[in-house]
């Protein structure tokens, strides 16, 4: 410890290789190459192994950041994967779309010079490492308990419940309502940011442990809750907030007019991109605007770019208030992407067939901040004007899915259509249910989810080893 | 994966299915629809449930082949399996004691509509059967229409059954009847849906009709299947199918169903000159 303390300090946060703009803009292959093995050891080294590790706490399911980083380190890279799947059983998803900037990264010490260790990145480098392993390590499985529990949704929470108890000899069944597992990481989330095969890996490691997986099944409607509690002893839902908002202005259904979701489940759920050889069709569109500032909005305007789009984001407030993840915005900006910042859209024009032509705007200023604490935007009188457009894609947000909610008894619901669950057991008011992710929360990230799912898992277990004391 | 039970062409270009699904046969109500895909590379379409049997774990289905994978599940044949199924999906339709229930379908329609004259048969109501085709030769199921509902009559466009005509006759029939119609359900397609709302609207009589956008995953994610209803977006998925047929916004709804037409005609005319290629080789 004492050693790194006094040699001195390498403030040289290593670079990630990635794909040229000019050329990534044109293909759906992932923009990060992942750091070579000499090159995460060196970022590794620059490491000063903090005694209070400010980063582990800033870390929401407490990965043991130096220890594994002091294993990249020494190359000891069996070790340093065992110590961050201790926390994280998708290493390779976090790595590669956790907002390191405002969790671990933001607490390292370097960070004040500007040389912060690239935490996010040396996680995917041992994640990947692992995949290229031909030998993975299997984890130990306890004996049989006999108790089954029923996960609903195959998004990050619900495949971390079934991990964390397939483990603990749990009988585990995954309910989920698409053809594929995975949530938002399959249909969401595009394949130049996280290849589909690494979803599918974890999947069927899952599967490996004895998850027994049926999709196609929409509980709810396919049968109930209540009628699924016959049967299981436990149940945690990780249904996620799949109802997407519109904003509710005139024109919205007109034709050429997407929700994110839409958009996107085209492309990466169902390979739209890939008609006809793939079946379902996407549209070629030449200019496409993208409302709203997050991940989503991120990803929906780069997959319109690869397309072959002009492709521009339209957002209310400012560059410094957009919540996507930083390295997304960066990306999007090097790719050349049209941003129209303090911008909100008002109404949309229609051409005599349907389709969308146009997007009327209207200009924003910043006011005093919000109950969000970001400035509160408001219009400028006088300052409309129109763009043309032929194709929207609406990513201002989304709200939990009600089907589950409304067939079931006893389920507590918040006013958003979330349900309610309490925060360090995941325990929903119905008895034996649990829930956790983005239908607790609404639209959060791939960590807390899994992080709920994790709380969850702890207390299902507690109970079915003490079934009865609810 | 699921078994195709039977196939069978029922009338030109219709096609019945009868599929393995147990878990949608359990629950599956008057109204509802399913989400298939036929191809692991495939797209995912909704369709009605025409009948089931909970005890066989089957779903019947009636299809008519109209883009790429109605055609690519109406060439199947029986034993084939295909990878999703799912459902029941949507609200099932509304059956309680009306009175006199006044059920018009044309299409694919006279499918899904016939389960739920049995329900309203078994709510004690009168059900006066419309059925609408553009021919005589284009009905199926008559003789179970003609069983379950108190009156059945047939409107074609050739005049070659029935009413000559289309469902500007409706008001007609009616009147000829001599029934007092409390409520009307139409299923079909989205002319027949609309069409018909429009003839009853006039005579103010209360009209569900059954509506079939475009969808992707049916349970409320994508929101392709958006309609405008009174004033405000629903989603046909989960806030139906079943709308109030006079406050549905149809033009809007009749160029949302557009949208992929190129795409769906495109490739029923170039997947076919590549296996007639693949055969000539
Ligand atoms: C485009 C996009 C980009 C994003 N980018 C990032 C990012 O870079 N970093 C980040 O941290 N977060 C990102 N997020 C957010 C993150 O993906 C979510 O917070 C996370 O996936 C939530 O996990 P979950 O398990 O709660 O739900 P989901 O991932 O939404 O999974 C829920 C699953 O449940 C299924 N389901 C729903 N209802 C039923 C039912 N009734 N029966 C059975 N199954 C059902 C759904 O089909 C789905 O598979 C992004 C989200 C999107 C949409």
């Amino acid at each position: 410890m004492s050693e790194h303390q006094t040699k001195k300090l390498d403030m040289n946060r290593r670079g990630m290789p990635k794909q040229l703009p000019e050329v990534r803009k044109h293909n759906f292959s992932e923009v990060a190459l992942g750091y070579p093995l000499e090159i995460a050891v060196e970022e590794a080294k620059r490491c000063l192994q903090c005694k209070k590790s400010n980063c582990v706490s800033k870390c929401p399911v407490e990965i043991n950041i130096p220890e594994f980083i002091q294993a990249i380190a020494e190359k000891d890279f069996s070790s340093g994967i065992r110590i961050l799947k201790e926390k994280n059983c998708l290493p390779a998803v976090c790595g590669r779309v956790c907002p390191q900037e405002e969790q671990c990264e933001e607490a390292c010490v370097l960070k004040k010079k500007g040389g912060q260790i690239a935490i996010g990145r040396l996680e995917r480098f041992l994640a990947d490492w692992e995949a290229e392993q031909t030998k993975l390590e299997m984890p130990k499985i306890l004996p049989p308990t006999g108790r089954k529990v029923a996960v609903v949704g195959g998004g990050p929470a619900g495949l971390t419940v079934a991990g964390d108890l397939i483990k603990l000899g749990h009988g585990v069944t995954i309910f989920e309502a698409l053809h594929r597992l995975g949530g938002v990481l399959f249909y969401g989330i595009p394949e130049f940011r996280l290849p589909k095969v690494i979803v599918s890996r974890e999947v069927e490691y899952l599967k490996k442990l004895g998850v027994e997986i049926i999709t196609d099944y929409v509980v709810g409607k396919t049968r109930t809750v209540d009628s699924l509690l016959e049967e299981y002893d436990a149940m945690f839902i990780g249904s996620g907030a799949g109802l997407p908002w519109f904003m509710n202005i005139p024109g919205e259904n007109l034709n050429g007019i997407y929700s994110a979701n839409e958009y996107l489940t085209r492309m990466n759920l169902m390979k739209g991109f890939l008609f006809p050889q793939y079946h379902t069709p996407i549209k070629k569109h030449r200019k496409v605007a993208v409302i709203g500032g997050g991940n989503v909005a991120m990803d929906c305007v780069r997959t319109a770019q690869r397309l072959g789009a002009e492709a521009r984001i339209i957002y209310r407030r400012s560059r410094i208030e957009l919540p996507a993840r930083l390295e997304e915005i960066e990306n999007a900006e090097e790719e050349g992407i049209i941003f129209d910042f303090l911008t909100l859209p008002i109404r949309y024009l229609g051409d005599e067939n349907g389709w969308v032509k146009g997007i009327e705007v209207i200009k924003m200023e910043l006011g005093e901040p919000d109950s969000s604490g970001r400035r509160r935007p408001i219009p400028i009188k006088g300052s409309e004007t129109i763009f043309p457009v032929d194709a929207v894609v609406c990513a201002i947000g989304n709200s939990p899915n009600p089907l589950i909610p409304a067939s079931t008894r006893g389920l507590e619901i918040g006013k958003n259509g979330n349900i309610i669950a309490d925060e360090e057991t995941g325990k929903t008011s119905r008895e034996r249910v649990w829930a956790g992710g983005d239908v607790v929360t609404g639209a959060a990230t791939v960590i807390l989810a899994m992080g709920a799912g994790r709380k969850a898992s702890r207390s299902i277990h507690e109970y079915l080893c003490s079934p009865g004391n609810w | 994966m699921h078994k195709l039970v039977e196939s069978k062409m029922i009338v030109p270009n219709i096609f019945l299915l009868t599929l393995e699904a147990p878990a949608v046969a359990r629950e599956v109500k008057p109204g509802q629809f399913v989400i298939l895909r036929v191809e692991e590379d495939g797209e995912r379409i909704p369709l009605s449930v025409a009948d089931w049997d909970r005890v066989k774990g089957t779903i019947t289905i009636v299809l008519m082949n109209v883009g790429y994978t109605t055609d690519k599940l109406a060439s199947l044949k029986a034993g084939a399996s295909i990878p999703t199924v799912v459902g029941p999906l949507g609200n099932p339709t509304e059956i309680d004691k009306f009175g006199t229930v006044l059920c018009l379908g044309g299409c694919y329609g006279m499918g899904s509509l016939f389960p739920i004259v049995r329900g309203l048969k078994e709510k004690g109501n009168r059900v006066v059967a419309v059925l609408e085709a553009r021919s005589s030769y284009l009905f199926y199921w008559e003789k179970k229409f003609e069983e379950i509902s108190d009156r059945v009559f047939y409107i074609t466009r050739d005049g070659s059954r029935g009413y000559p005509g289309h469902v500007g006759r409706l008001p007609e029939i009616i009147k000829f009847s001599g029934e007092s119609v409390d409520r009307m359900i139409i299923n079909g397609c989205t002319f027949l849906l609309k069409r018909g709302s429009d003839v009853s609207r006039e005579s103010g009589i209360k009209t569900i009709v059954s509506l079939n956008p475009i969808m992707i995953d049916g349970t409320g994610m994508c929101g392709v299947c958006r309609v405008t209803v009174g004033s405000s977006t629903k989603f046909a998925c989960v806030d139906g199918p079943d709308f109030d047929g006079h406050q549905v916004d149809w033009k809007e709804l009749l160029q949302r169903r557009k949208m992929y037409l190129e795409e769906e005609i495109v490739p029923l005319r170039t997947s076919r000159c590549e296996e007639h290629k693949k055969e000539s080789r």
